[in-house]
């Protein structure tokens, strides 16, 4: 395996949505060097490659950024950070103005004003958003972007940032970057936990299947501070399609039905969580399965369901279309997906300033990643990315360029060297997946239980998450790919171990299904109105409350 | 869920495996693009839009309550006809502007 050193000013870890838009912020506004490393390809890769059909995150007319970020905290029952969604809300409606400029089409009225759905969303055609956003990135000439390269970890020395180690999935190199400053951008984690079908469609979930942890997990293996991973996400979904709900929701007013045809929503409350916990509670008392109610919706409303799923969830109008069961004269069936970690949607992730620097010195966060920040969406993140990488800019005017030290080479090279040419493991890294996920979906509130754990059923799971970790020291891989898919499992691993600890520490139930602790089945505002935050110090989970600031 | 690719069609440009988000995709000796790990994909239809004659289909696998139709999207200049054969050989076309706005 040959090695390639690259040096660079700002190196972006994953060219999703913030990593793009931070890339064209940084490149638009300065002459430094930025590499994006993306293990994919920018052009589909991450949470848009089918494209979205709202963006969910818009101040409308009449609405201020703060109203956002009321939305936002209430949502979350209070466990936010006001800071970080106020200078998120604030660029909401330009990083979208900048879209439309770039050839998004926004659905705008007879005066030329966007039209919205609800308070805070607006209608576009966003199958090409991602393509759109790549093309962005692509054409600035101080960005290069490696595709199909791998980041495996960071360098950490004196809790500052020198870069990163990457390997090549397609040919074969290990790459060694040296940054002044490193944005991970990578996005969330999916696949921790059983899936919906876990047999031959196990990818047809909610959360972008390729998105494995791997940016939480670098910082928590370097001692990072991370914020509120026992506020884990589960999204209300169209049976088996995983298709968004929203559209039915909020687009033809469908409300949440249950077989008896009760309209069953009000009894549980609105906010995300209670949406999910009020389909687990109908179905758990016998009157599932549950719906939204379409039936008697407009042709004109069918057809436009019909294209508007195609932009975004195809598998949703395929179904319609071959099952023959249109929305128009059946009701959608819904379920609970399994929980995933992603602080674009809750507000798991690391925990950072205004600035989105995290608590290693050099090394920013921004979209999925970033914790503390619910409600993100498309925008957030776009605005994050924005956020960070004029915080970089400023920081490399100060900063020295990292080094990474040859010690630090030579144990990574010696790691990869050790997967490329064990033997004698009975498993594979799918096996262990596998068996990741049944351990999770079992022992800390997956689909199995309606979510539900406790502290005896999380010391199982820690446990066999230890034991997982010990098993995958000694697979094997044959090439780079699968190389990649034992760097993924680890890290889901070391993701697992973080949600576990974090789901033991909160000693209450405030969010219904996100963290329902049976051991303490009530909401306690007294002791718990505080962030539960951890650092993973020799090898053990520390956990460390913080108040949540008044306004 | 998943893909399947025929070969026979496929002039082997690569562009479905460098589109794949989940790199899933290869070529064989031939240059004939395949499918190297079908239980991966997330049904993102990427590929299908970059495949310049049409080779790839998309379908629900039987444990979701797929039928056996296959999915394909054809280009015209601002139209993408998305266009569904179903195992009886009927086909279902839908016409979606790229230019126009979801409405809900």
């Amino acid at each position: 395996m040959k090695t390639e050193k690259i040096k660079t000013d700002i190196l972006i870890i994953g060219g999703g949505t913030a990593g793009c838009y931070a890339a064209v912020t940084a490149a638009e506004n300065s002459d430094k060097q930025i590499l994006i490393c993306e293990k994919a390809h920018i052009k589909r890769s991450g949470c848009l490659a089918a494209g979205v059909n709202a963006l969910n995150a818009y101040i409308t007319d009449g609405r201020t950024p703060q109203d956002y970020a009321d939305y936002c905290m209430n949502d979350a029952a209070g466990i936010a950070r006001e800071d970080l969604l106020l200078t998120m809300s604030e660029r909401l409606n330009s990083v979208t103005e900048r879209l439309e400029k770039e050839g998004l089409v926004i659905l705008k009225d007879e005066y030329g004003k966007y039209v919205t759905r609800g308070n805070r969303n607006i209608k576009i055609n966003g199958e090409n958003i991602k393509p759109l956003l790549a093309g962005m990135a692509e054409r600035q000439p101080n960005v290069r972007i490696l595709n199909r390269v791998n980041i495996i970890d960071i360098d950490v020395s004196d809790n500052r940032v020198n870069g990163a180690f990457g390997i090549g999935i397609e040919n074969d190199p290990f790459y060694v970057i040296e940054a002044s400053a490193v944005l991970i951008a990578t996005g969330g984690a999916a696949g921790i936990y059983k899936p919906n079908n876990p047999g031959f469609s196990r990818h047809k979930m909610w959360y972008c299947p390729f998105n494995t942890g791997a940016g939480y997990a670098m910082g928590i293996r370097h001692g990072a501070e991370m914020t509120t991973f026992e506020m884990r996400f589960i999204a209300l979904r169209c049976k088996d399609t995983i298709a968004p709900t929203g559209t039915l929701a909020q687009g033809v007013g469908a409300k949440q039905i249950n077989s008896l045809g009760e309209v069953y929503e009000q009894k549980y409350g609105l906010t995300t969580s209670e949406r999910v916990y009020g389909t687990v509670a109908e179905n758990a008392a016998g009157r599932g399965p549950c719906f939204l109610q379409t039936k008697g919706i407009t042709e004109e409303q069918e057809q436009s369901l019909l294209k508007a799923y195609l932009n975004m969830a195809p598998s949703q109008t395929l179904h319609w279309t071959e099952s023959g069961e249109l929305p128009g004269e059946y009701d959608v069936e819904i379920e609970g997906t399994e929980p995933y970690i992603v602080g674009g949607h809750t507000a798991s992730g690391f925990w950072v300033d205004t600035d989105r620097a995290t608590t290693i010195k050099g090394l920013y966060a921004a979209g999925d990643v970033s914790g503390g920040a619910p409600q993100k969406y498309v925008t957030g993140a776009l605005a994050e990315g924005e956020i960070a990488a004029f915080a970089m800019l400023k920081y490399l005017g100060s900063g020295t360029p990292g080094i990474v030290p040859e010690e630090s080479v030579y144990s990574h090279e010696k790691e990869i060297s050790g997967f490329l040419t064990n033997s004698g493991s009975p498993y594979t890294a799918g096996q262990l997946e596998e068996a990741m996920q049944t351990v999770m979906d079992s022992y800390a509130g997956g689909i199995k239980t309606n979510y539900r754990f406790s502290e005896n059923s999380l010391d199982i799971a820690d446990r066999r998450i230890v034991q997982l970790q010990a098993l995958s020291d000694s697979l094997h891989a044959d090439d780079m790919q699968e190389l990649m898919y034992i760097y993924e499992l680890r890290e889901r691993l070391t993701v697992c171990r973080t949600v576990i600890a974090h789901l033991k520490a909160r000693h209450e139930t405030r969010w219904h299904c996100f963290a329902e602790n049976s051991d303490y089945p009530e909401r306690d505002d007294e002791r718990w109105n505080v962030f539960v935050n951890s650092r993973f110090v020799n090898g053990e989970t520390e956990i460390i409350l913080r108040r949540v600031s008044a306004p | 869920m998943s893909i399947e690719i025929d070969k026979l069609k496929c002039v082997g440009c690569g562009r479905c495996r460098d589109v794949c988000p989940g790199t899933l995709i290869a070529l064989d000796e031939e240059r004939r693009a395949y499918i190297k790990y079908p239980r991966d994909c997330w049904g993102c239809t990427s590929c299908i839009k970059e495949c310049p004659v049409y080779a790839i289909r998309f379908f629900l696998g039987a444990d979701m309550g797929g039928l056996g139709s296959r999915l394909h999207t054809e280009k015209s200049g601002d139209i993408l006809r998305w266009v569904i054969e179903k195992p009886d050989g009927s086909k279902a076309v839908i016409n979606v502007d790229t230019r126009e706005s979801n409405k809900y």
